[in-house]
């Protein structure tokens, strides 16, 4: 799972780095059943080893987002 | 006098008329005076052509409306007011207040002199029971009345002749041939593969399929049959013709192989298919067809088709034959105790790329629905996902922008990844048409496929690139456009996203994306790479085709959007000639995708996640549906090996056999509580199935495919399914038995309710179809008879939408434990899985799964051709028979998946497409050494595939013919 999100920090990192964040997010958010999403917010939530900064970025999204589902 | 040659069966009503040559294509038009009635047709046009198109008839035997004109037979001789002789009015054009007559005594006796001498040459009666069969000589001496033959049969002849029946589906008789050469004309104009010539001269002359040597199976012959189609006299006949007899009827379907989508005439006697002939109008395939699609339906009625439904307690138990009632009773008490304990996101389907549209669209539904969950996924994840992506993400839309006639007003074919001889038959003969008469080609691909040499078509630049190297290599060709100053600048400023071009353009300019630069990691030369660039930019129409060697890689998505820029950048998208064209693998992958397979999206490519789209389908299904996009095939396995995951409906599919780590697919199978196969066979994903549906095949149900240019054609039922069921039928039964109400009389209504539901759709109908023939999507009130090509005047997004894109090296890298890199596809005789063709007698051609190796790479391991090898990967080990090919490059291998027994799927890489999940089947870094059994995976693995298919009370288990 870390390598998957890895590797789709690896194509949005070639754009500047708000750009790259949301793309990260936002397909995550598009092609990602609600279970790997969560799986990888707890990763980045206990540390997040090895993922990719935009991934951690997004992960802590995606976290925000569980806590408060409204937004 | 009654004839000798007796009329006992008039020309069936079916068969399309036969023009004799090929129709004028001028606008000037020219009236002539045939028979003392004037008759007006293009210039260019034969006499020939405008006699029958004006309904006269003129016999021919030579001649045919698919072929240049020859002016062999000299049946159709006419007399011309002015002209000396009797002139050939299949060689002779029309010209403007010409005075032809067609019928004369004079006419008459010297078209009797010719059948006579062609008589006393031949046995006289036709191969078939039923009269004169298919032969057209007969049917002409019945017409002119020829009564015998004066000279006798005793002088030299060649009725002793060898009969060639080395093709397992025709037969060649010399003693039949009249060498008119129809036969050799369609396999070089038709088909383009130059099989066939005459040996010999005078009396000495016969048709021969090459050298001394070579019978018909063992030479360059592809046995697409557009021969034995052309032949008039029997000499190159069906065996089943010969056998069954000549067909009464005919009704028009479509092809169940690739993504091409022929049309057929499906030739019928009584309730019996005798044979396959590619319907004239089908506008796919103009009446031409693939060794597949003509000859390789014996599968529909192989001992091997399951008839009754199945079920077992256990995967380890033997099959226990069952009625539909309590199969699906079985089935939906499993699916709802396993919704209750671990809840509807433990379900899930996976819908089928050879099933019609219909089909598949009532399996996403019956997962949203009435399973309540998005997990559906189709065999497109494995192949054609990235272009969704890709696609989606530049031009607005997931689908190939052209048709394929397109390819005629082409001027430079970039082919990259594919290979259309073997893949996609029918469409690589209208392409190499195209470069013989002029268009130039690129074409970029790890092996030589055979389009870059073969007769009559050379590629221009083969830009030899190593596996994994698509991205860079799509890049340099940008990157020269851009810096030499080859763009189409008005297109671009007028169709594209300026500020996204900006972006790109700078990004594109990076040093790192010039050809020097990637040409030492791709293995292609620089000067090749920026040649291959100006011509593709300035050469005129530029149009690319594409197939699973784009697709197929980590970076799949990043090189369909790279080469939507550049075609963006050349202007090549908006009219006829140019585009961005994927090949679709299966019949029906296109119109699966269309259908809403994707656990994203609803039909017609709409994300799930937007409300008023939803907001349509929980209105029609009468349902609330999930907004939260389910899992994808492989992410279903993982959780299924993890414990999360109970329960998989697969229609007509097999991953076990298709899809990567077989491993790892046969262990989250194992773990699954209840696995549903619907399916023709026992497939090997059936091994760890509970309950068993046996489905149709595409001769047994009313539908529609979708192929690769976005065409919607009919498949007609002719024959009853063995278990008596289509597949939307089981569908909608297993639906009900989960108490939803799914009630459909007609594939025809399930087509009415994706019209009102998909924009797309929303002007397609059965009734429109038939009276069509075919429509290409979007179908709608712009569009009300389909769209042949896309993006004319604006991309489907408004404006094209130049992608960024970074070329990463894939994490598979050869090493120097595994030195090797194996990508893997298929062959022409073979069709994915090879379920249906292993069932076949093309078998003859391809009995095994082969690996390809080059010379140099199989000296230094002593392997020889022909030998055992083990082919071993990070994923495992697999063993099979070496073909040592210059092909190949060196430091690439290639084979084939089409049998189970090889388990090639066992060794592919577990990596995937970084934005779809597309496994990197071209990539797998292997060792290869001679070998002298097969595996141990393997040998436990046709052990426990034997025992787990078999049936209670039955001596069962796959018994494929082998010839």
């Amino acid at each position: 799972m870390i390598d998957m999100a890895n590797r789709i920090a690896d194509y949005f990192q070639a754009y500047p780095e708000e750009r790259a964040r949301e793309g990260v997010l936002e397909h995550i958010r598009k092609f990602w059943p609600p279970n790997m999403r969560s799986q990888l917010a707890v990763y980045q939530g206990t540390g997040g080893d090895g993922l990719h900064p935009l991934v951690a970025w997004s992960a802590a999204q995606l976290r925000e987002m569980e806590a408060s589902p409204g937004k | 006098m009654a004839s000798v040659y007796p009329d006992t069966e008039m020309p069936p009503d079916w068969k399309p008329v036969d023009f004799g040559t090929p129709p004028g294509r001028s606008a000037n038009r020219v009236t002539l005076e045939i028979d003392g009635r004037s008759v007006t047709v293009p210039e260019g046009a034969s006499v020939m052509r405008a006699a029958i198109e004006a309904g006269m008839e003129i016999p021919k035997l030579c001649a045919s409306d698919s072929l240049e004109p020859f002016g062999s037979c000299r049946l159709c001789l006419v007399e011309i007011e002015g002209r000396k002789g009797y002139p050939a009015s299949c060689t002779t054009p029309v010209e403007e207040g010409m005075k032809v007559r067609t019928q004369s005594d004079k006419l008459g006796t010297l078209r009797r002199g010719v059948v006579e001498l062609y008589l006393s040459d031949h046995p006289g009666v036709s191969v078939t029971p039923d009269g004169h069969g298919d032969d057209e000589l007969l049917k002409l001496a019945n017409k002119l009345g020829v009564t015998g033959v004066r000279y006798g049969r005793g002088g030299a002849n060649h009725q002793d002749a060898a009969v060639d029946d080395s093709n397992p589906y025709f037969h060649f008789d010399p003693g039949r041939c009249i060498v008119c050469s129809r036969c050799i004309r369609a396999c070089n104009e038709v088909q383009g593969t130059f099989a066939l010539t005459v040996d010999g001269r005078g009396f000495d002359s016969v048709i021969s399929a090459g050298t001394a040597e070579d019978d018909f199976l063992r030479s360059e012959c592809v046995s697409c049959g557009a021969c034995v189609q052309a032949c008039p006299t029997e000499a190159l006949l069906e065996k089943d013709v010969a056998q069954k007899g000549m067909p009464d009827r005919a009704v028009v379907t479509t092809c169940g192989y690739c993504g091409v989508g022929c049309s057929f005439q499906v030739e019928m006697k009584s309730d019996r298919v005798v044979r396959m002939i590619p319907y004239k109008y089908g506008k796919a395939n103009h009446g031409h067809a693939c060794i597949k699609g003509r000859f390789a339906w014996g599968y529909t009625n192989h001992p091997d088709r399951i008839t009754s439904p199945m079920i077992r307690e256990k995967i380890t138990d033997p099959w226990r034959r069952v009625s539909w009632d309590e199969a699906y009773d079985y089935a939906a008490a499993r699916i709802r105790a396993i919704r209750e304990r671990h809840g509807r996101n433990a379900l899930g389907c996976i819908t089928s790329s050879r099933c019609t549209d219909e089909e598949t669209y009532l399996v996403q539904k019956l997962a949203r629905a009435v399973l309540g969950t998005n997990n559906v996924d189709t065999c497109a994840r494995v192949c054609h996902s990235p272009t969704g992506y890709g696609m989606s993400n530049t031009l607005g839309t997931s689908a190939g922008t052209q048709d394929f006639d397109s390819v005629e007003r082409c001027d430079v074919i970039l082919v990259i990844g594919a290979n259309p001889t073997d893949a996609h038959p029918v469409f690589a003969s209208q392409m190499k048409r195209r470069l013989r008469a002029g268009a130039r080609l690129i074409v970029a691909d790890p092996r030589a496929i055979d389009l870059v040499h073969s007769p009559h078509v050379h590629a221009d630049y083969h830009l030899q690139l190593r596996p994994g190297c698509n991205v860079a290599l799509i890049n340099a060709l940008a990157h020269t456009v851009v810096e030499e100053g080859l763009e189409d600048r008005d297109f671009i400023h007028e169709r594209c996203d300026l500020e996204e071009y900006a972006a790109w353009r700078e990004f594109i300019l990076q040093p790192e994306n010039s050809p020097e630069a990637v040409s030492g990691a791709s293995g292609v030369p620089a000067g090749d790479i920026r040649a291959a660039a100006r011509l593709y930019a300035t050469g005129g129409n530029g149009a690319i085709y594409y197939g699973l060697g784009v697709t197929e890689h980590s970076q799949g998505s990043t090189m369909v959007m790279g080469m939507a820029n550049l075609a963006m950048a050349t202007g090549n998208f908006g009219r006829e000639g140019v585009g961005l064209n994927p090949m679709r693998g299966q019949n029906n992958v296109q119109g699966s995708c269309d259908m809403g397979s994707f656990p994203h999206e609803f039909p017609g490519y709409r994300h799930i996640a937007i409300d008023s789209v939803r907001e349509i389908y929980e209105k029609e299904w009468g349902v609330q549906l999930d907004k939260e996009p389910g899992m994808r095939i492989p992410n279903m396995i993982d959780a299924a090996a993890c414990g999360t995951f109970k329960a998989l409906y697969v229609q007509g599919e097999d991953i076990l056999q298709s899809d990567p780590n077989s491993k790892h697919i046969a262990a989250g199978l194992a773990a699954m509580e209840c696995v549903i196969v619907q399916d023709l066979f026992l497939n090997e994903t059936a091994a760890y199935a509970h309950v068993f549906l046996p489905g149709s095949t595409f001769l047994e149900k009313d539908g529609t495919f979708i192929n690769a240019e976005r065409r919607i054609n009919r498949v007609r039922k002719v024959v009853q399914a063995p278990a008596g069921k289509a597949d939307w039928e089981i569908t909608q039964e297993l639906a009900q038995r989960l108490g939803y109400p799914m009630r459909y009389r007609h594939p025809s209504e399930i087509m009415d309710e994706i019209a009102r539901t998909t924009p797309t759709f929303a002007g397609v109908s059965f009734e429109k179809i038939d009276e069509l023939g075919s429509i290409q999507w979007p179908c709608n009130e712009a569009q009300p008879e389909g769209t042949p090509v896309m993006h004319v005047g604006e991309f489907v997004r408004g404006k094209g939408r130049f992608m960024l894109t970074p070329y990463v090296a894939t994490e598979e890298r050869a090493n120097r434990r595994f030195p090797l890199l194996l990508t893997t596809g298929r062959i022409l005789t073979q069709y994915n899985v090879g379920a249906q063709t292993r069932r076949t007698r093309n078998r003859l051609w391809h009995d095994e799964d082969v690996l390809e190796i080059h010379p140099s790479d199989a000296e230094t391991r002593g392997i020889a051709d022909g030998s055992q090898v083990a082919v071993a990967s990070r994923m495992g080990e697999i063993a099979l028979r070496a073909r040592v090919s210059e092909r190949m490059m060196p430091g690439v291998v290639y084979t084939t998946f089409h049998f189970p027994e090889t388990t090639t799927n066992l060794v592919t890489t577990e990596l995937t497409d970084w934005a779809t999940d597309c496994p990197e089947y071209k990539v797998t870094a292997v060792e290869v050494r001679p070998a002298s059994t097969i595996s141990e995976w393997q040998r436990g693995y046709l052990d426990a595939r034997e025992a787990r298919q078999k049936i209670a009370g039955e001596n069962s288990g796959e018994s494929a013919a082998k010839t």
